[in-house]
């Protein structure tokens, strides 16, 4: 199972997320320090959860990095977030 | 003392220094282009900071990690307290909220 997949069904079962958009940006960091010669080693995620309402971003932050911690220690080296609320989206159009 | 001499050398660092970012390279020369980003923030806001290079030590790029609890690098810290990675020091800078908190801290006139 590609790391992408893997980290989309955890994102889904932990936040319920009403946008998931995970994109792979390994491509951009080839040859660099710590991109993987078989790609899936920089990620950019865009997440709109309600589980994040009420938290800070580090808070928000780490529930995704607790999510992901398999993938993070085994594969990902980098990792871009946005963890944005509906209500934050809302206010952002 | 928290019985790991990495901690406490972290801590020791945090309580002698209002602003550090731990990060990978040197604010000269950063070997990273997330730990870059953040150096450019500072430097543009003209706020004072000591750069921690983790790449000289293993031992201490693993123990901010756990320090933190936190996965990735940089790591910003001002005034002993995590800030936030790249992502959220970008998010703040673009905002205002970082120069505010900076203000707030007196770290910035």
């Amino acid at each position: 199972m590609l790391v992408r997949d893997k980290m989309e069904r955890k994102l889904i079962e932990g936040l319920a997320p009403q946008r998931l958009d995970i994109m792979d940006e390994s491509g951009r960091h080839h040859g660099h320090a710590g991109a993987n010669p078989e790609g899936e080693s920089h990620f950019r995620i865009e997440i709109v959860s309600k589980a994040f309402e009420g938290k800070p971003q580090v808070a928000r932050q780490r529930l995704v990095y607790s999510l992901l911690a398999e993938e993070l220690r085994e594969r990902v080296h980098a990792l871009s977030l946005v963890t944005l609320t509906p209500d934050e989206v809302t206010k952002r159009n | 003392m928290s019985g790991n001499p990495v901690f406490d050398r972290i801590q020791q660092d945090l309580n002698e220094n209002s602003v550090v970012l731990f990060m990978k390279g040197t604010p000269m020369f950063p070997q990273c282009g997330f730990s870059a980003a953040v150096v450019q923030i500072l430097s543009d806001l003209g706020v004072k900071f000591k750069g921690i290079d983790v790449l000289v030590d293993p031992s201490l790029r693993d123990g901010i990690k756990q320090f933190t609890n936190w996965p990735t690098i940089p790591q910003l810290y001002v005034k002993g307290e995590f800030v936030g990675g790249c992502d959220i020091v970008r998010e703040m800078a673009a905002n205002g909220e970082l120069k505010g908190l900076l203000k707030d801290k007196g770290l910035l006139s």
